[in-house]
């Protein structure tokens, strides 16, 4: 019994080692952002100008995002998902409204990523990040140029092909290359991408969220779809890998910043928000993520500085946003004709 | 004689098969603990940087910390109850017993995922009406939960293997009902009960699927970090901590098991000379 | 120990009532319900999609249960026919891996399966073709009887260890050859470890989803998988997941009875 005692006093005294021996943090928010989406010392530099301390977790894709935040467990203070997303917690009453007398940083973002459709008054959410959707591969193995979707889709890349993990982005991509819209609440046209993606299927490695990272550029894979701002950083750890935007137009994407109904820390996730909107935050994210800020001043200074080419994919032109199309939120029968294509899909 | 030194032969490279089968990640593990890159494939070249960099890492720390706490406190709290449920359950009618034991074993040869789905389906139906949010509490109950039944089952041999006339003898020459209990009850169940309480800390920090389902998004084990790595990165700090782990089990069990091994020996040669003495008589 | 020691069960059996019996309840609840709440089956009318998931999970974790049968059986013969020593050493060897988180054990299996993963870059240095594997059904399995196979082994071995060695040595002077001696003697009574080895794999092998997602490619689903997606992952429905759990958890229910009743009636006639 003795030594069951000793042995938990010694636990005891490991525990307190680590628990940081209690810093007099005023506050604590939990904040959850995709993840490799910030600078994370960022978040540390938050904790020590404001005395609160940051909970941070990731989460994978909106829809996760959304379940965990349906099936109650989740109290977040900030979350930071896309504008499809944004507008079906607005619709299904899942957020907060901001107080903007808290967030004076809110005249540093760019008047082009506000009062967009998913939010038009901005009254649930701030801009964080913004990019575009495109095909990331291996130049040392597709050696066809690639300018269509069509890539995706090429059997000489069979075992080599990564597709999206997700319902949206992958049906997405699918009934742009049929050559409808992305918000399409067609049910004939959904069959039809569907359809595209059991084709697909047999061709693919894998399913893939973040994964991505690691198997391209590690030679793993050699060709797949996945953010602009992801290919900067991949472009970092292997210089054969290339981006292209497909000629059938792409998605184009705001992630913003809100504030999940029921947080009991709404002053401090306001004052968290505000932080993240400054213009040195902003610019050590960008330095990281490789995704372009929503604050146009940290924005255009860092872009200044950069490889044309890949400034150009970080934060295209308003030429190549003309064929981008933003998502919408659907409705709800079309909502869950997506979960049942997608699990039937991938059963 | 020829056949039998073949077939051990053949044992023995079938052994050393299945060990290097279940070794082989282990030892990619920890040597990938040592790469100087962030490669999980290709070798760079040495360095402790990862073991260095690990404690500065808030959010491992947290989560190795959280194990720790919530699978010593579920294994206290569970060996506790479990001792206490085995003597109330003993002393029930079979026609009780029997039922309630069934219902015990159900978290054991439940999957996990029904476990933790049930679970989840509860803390968030009560936690809405409650006002209570999945976290740490909520991930210590499932614990008890699933923990409780190995310490009961571990528990319950011991119990009927018990000598009644020992505690009535000692109840005879004065005892106290209580005092009988614990200076004689306690240091028999004593083993079923450690036992208990090691598999049962065993089960709490090797376990994923029910704590991912139970611990809401704010708390995270580091069962529920390194299943988030995987998703999308691993960095190499998970595998320097997983070898420290790894190593202070290896260690501690070595150490137990030669102190075993030198009793043996002491009471054989105590024995052995008990004998002689004997014989010498 | 008095009447009144049995009093101290109440608090288990309250604590399990609760945290135990009501959340088998509330699955059961949320599978017949709809979204609003109302009374419906049609979370089991639509599962009728999900037979080839029901299918593969249950094939696939039949094959592992199997080949840990093969694989775990005889290591477990052979560990018992060695000194007790090499014996303690050999079961701690066995039990040690568990030490070390299984989804990082299971990582590492991806690391090493990859098309250019280790064992690729093993078999390329020697000369021999690349073996792809990786996100395929095999890899899902080998994944499975990895982490699974000391559960399979450990009961198997406790059996099997504490049989009487006269027994077998009467046999044989009664002139069975080793063979009739395994089949008659040693397999009937090692089938109590069998059976609770194959429970130990099979369950969790039926249920698994990160295997199968770090090993599969989350190409294929398995239950675990489904059951997940459902829940925390991307296609959010509770009751939809709540009526696969119940299913599934009725379909393993009913094979585990079948089993042990099928190992109840070997072990009489064996008595007899």
């Amino acid at each position: 019994m003795k030594k069951i005692l000793s042995l938990a006093a010694v636990a005891a005294l490991i525990l307190a080692m680590f628990s940081g021996c209690g810093k007099g943090y005023t506050a604590e928010i939990n904040v959850c952002n995709w993840g490799e989406y910030i600078d994370e010392t960022v978040l540390k530099d938050f904790e020590e100008q404001y005395n609160i301390k940051v909970n941070y977790s990731g989460f994978n894709s909106n829809e996760a995002l959304y379940s965990t935040m349906k099936n109650g467990g989740s109290n977040y203070d900030v979350i930071i998902p896309s504008d499809y997303m944004i507008s079906r917690l607005i619709s299904e009453d899942m957020l907060e409204p901001l107080d903007y007398s808290n967030i004076p940083n809110w005249s540093l973002i760019g008047e082009r990523y506000k009062g967009l459709e998913y939010d038009p008054t901005n009254s649930y959410s701030v801009p964080y990040m913004w990019g575009t959707v495109g095909i990331i591969y291996n130049t040392s193995v597709v050696t066809k140029p690639v300018t269509s979707w069509d890539a995706l889709f090429d059997s000489d890349y069979s075992g080599q092909i990564l597709m999206f993990d997700n319902p949206r982005d992958a049906l997405g991509i699918a009934l742009l290359h049929l050559g409808y819209s992305l918000n399409t609440t067609s049910e004939a046209e959904l069959e039809e991408a569907y359809g595209l993606l059991v084709q697909q299927k047999p061709l693919l490695q894998a399913y893939v969220m973040d994964q991505i990272f690691d198997k391209l550029e590690s030679g793993e894979a050699a060709i797949g779809p996945y953010y602009a701002g992801d290919f900067i950083t991949m472009h970092e750890n292997n210089p054969d890998l290339a981006f292209c935007i497909p000629e059938e137009g792409t998605n184009y994407f705001v992630d913003a910043m809100c504030i999940p109904k029921g947080s009991t820390k709404k002053e401090y996730a306001e004052k968290f928000i505000n932080f993240m909107c400054s213009t040195e935050v902003c610019t050590k994210n960008m330095d990281v993520v490789g995704y372009a800020s929503a604050n146009t001043e940290a924005l255009e200074s860092y872009i200044a500085d950069m490889d044309e080419d890949f400034a150009a994919i970080m934060a295209p032109s308003d030429d190549v946003l003309a064929n981008t199309e933003v998502y919408t939120n659907l409705p709800q029968n079309v909502l869950e004709k997506y979960d049942e294509l997608w699990v039937e899909l991938k059963s | 004689m020829m056949r039998k030194r073949r077939s051990t032969v053949i044992s023995r490279i079938f052994l050393a098969v299945i060990f290097i089968f279940l070794y082989a990640p282990i030892f990619v593990l920890i040597t990938f603990s040592f790469n100087s890159s962030k490669s999980r494939t290709q070798w760079a070249g040495f360095t402790l940087d990862w073991y260095a960099e690990l404690f500065n890492d808030a959010s491992i720390m947290n989560a190795f910390s959280t194990t720790l706490l919530v699978s010593l406190l579920a294994a206290a709290i569970a060996t506790v109850f479990g001792t206490v449920t085995a003597l109330g359950f003993y002393c029930l009618r079979k026609r009780w017993r029997s039922p309630l034991m069934a219902v015990n074993n159900i978290p054991l040869t439940n999957a996990d995922i029904v476990t933790g789905v049930s679970l989840c389906l509860l803390f968030v139906f009560f936690g809405s009406r409650l006002k209570f949010n999945l976290g740490f509490g909520t991930l210590l109950v499932a614990h008890i939960t699933f923990n409780v039944p190995y310490v009961l089952l571990s528990v319950m041999p011991k119990l009927y293997q018990l000598d009644r006339s020992l505690i009535d003898a000692a109840q005879d020459l004065g005892c106290t009902p209580a005092r009988a209990f614990l200076k004689v009850t306690v240091p028999e169940l004593m083993p079923g009960i450690i036992n208990g309480a090691i598999i049962a800390f065993t089960m709490s920090i090797d376990d994923f699927v029910i704590s991912y389902f139970t611990a809401g998004s704010t708390v995270s084990t580091l069962s529920m970090t390194i299943y988030a790595m995987t998703r999308r990165r691993v960095t190499p700090k998970i595998n320097a901590i997983s070898s420290l782990l790894f190593g202070a089990v290896l260690v501690l069990l070595i150490i137990i098991n030669v102190r075993e091994i030198r009793q043996e020996e002491a009471k054989k040669r105590a024995e052995a000379k008990l004998r002689q003495g004997a014989m010498q008589k | 120990m008095t009447s009144k020691t049995r009093f101290l069960s109440i608090p288990y059996v309250v604590w399990m009532a609760i945290f135990v019996v009501v959340p088998i309840i509330m699955v059961v609840v949320y599978a017949f319900t709809a979204h609003d709440g109302s009374f419906t089956v049609d979370n089991f009318r639509g599962m009728t999609d999900y037979i080839s998931v029901f299918g593969r999970s249950f094939y696939l974790a039949l094959i592992a249960t199997v080949l840990c049968i093969i694989l775990g059986y005889p290591l477990a013969l052979v560990l018992s026919r060695e000194g007790p020593r090499l014996q303690r050493v050999f079961v701690m060897l066995i039990m040690l891996p568990m030490w070390m988180n299984f989804l990082l054990r299971t990582y590492a299996w991806m690391s090493i399966l990859e098309d250019t993963g280790l064992l690729n870059a093993l078999l390329t240095k020697l000369g021999l073709p690349p073996i792809k594997i990786i996100n395929t059904s095999g890899a899902v399995v080998l994944g499975m009887v990895y982490n699974y196979l000391p559960f399979m082994v450990l009961p198997i071995y406790s059996v099997v260890s504490k049989l009487d060695r006269r027994l077998v040595e009467a046999a044989e002077d009664l002139g069975a050859n080793p063979f009739m001696v395994f089949l008659k003697l040693i397999f009937p009574l090692s089938l109590p470890g069998v059976l609770s080895g194959i429970t130990m794999v099979f369950v969790p092998s039926v249920s698994t989803f990160a295997i199968s997602q770090l090993l599969g490619g989350s190409k294929n689903l398995l239950l675990g998988d489904l059951i997940e997606m459902q829940f925390l992952g991307s296609a959010y429905n509770p009751h939809l997941g709540s009526a696969i759990a119940l299913v599934m958890m009725i379909i393993v229910v009913i094979c585990m009875y079948v089993m042990n009743k099928f190992g109840e009636g070997e072990e009489t006639a064996v008595v007899l």
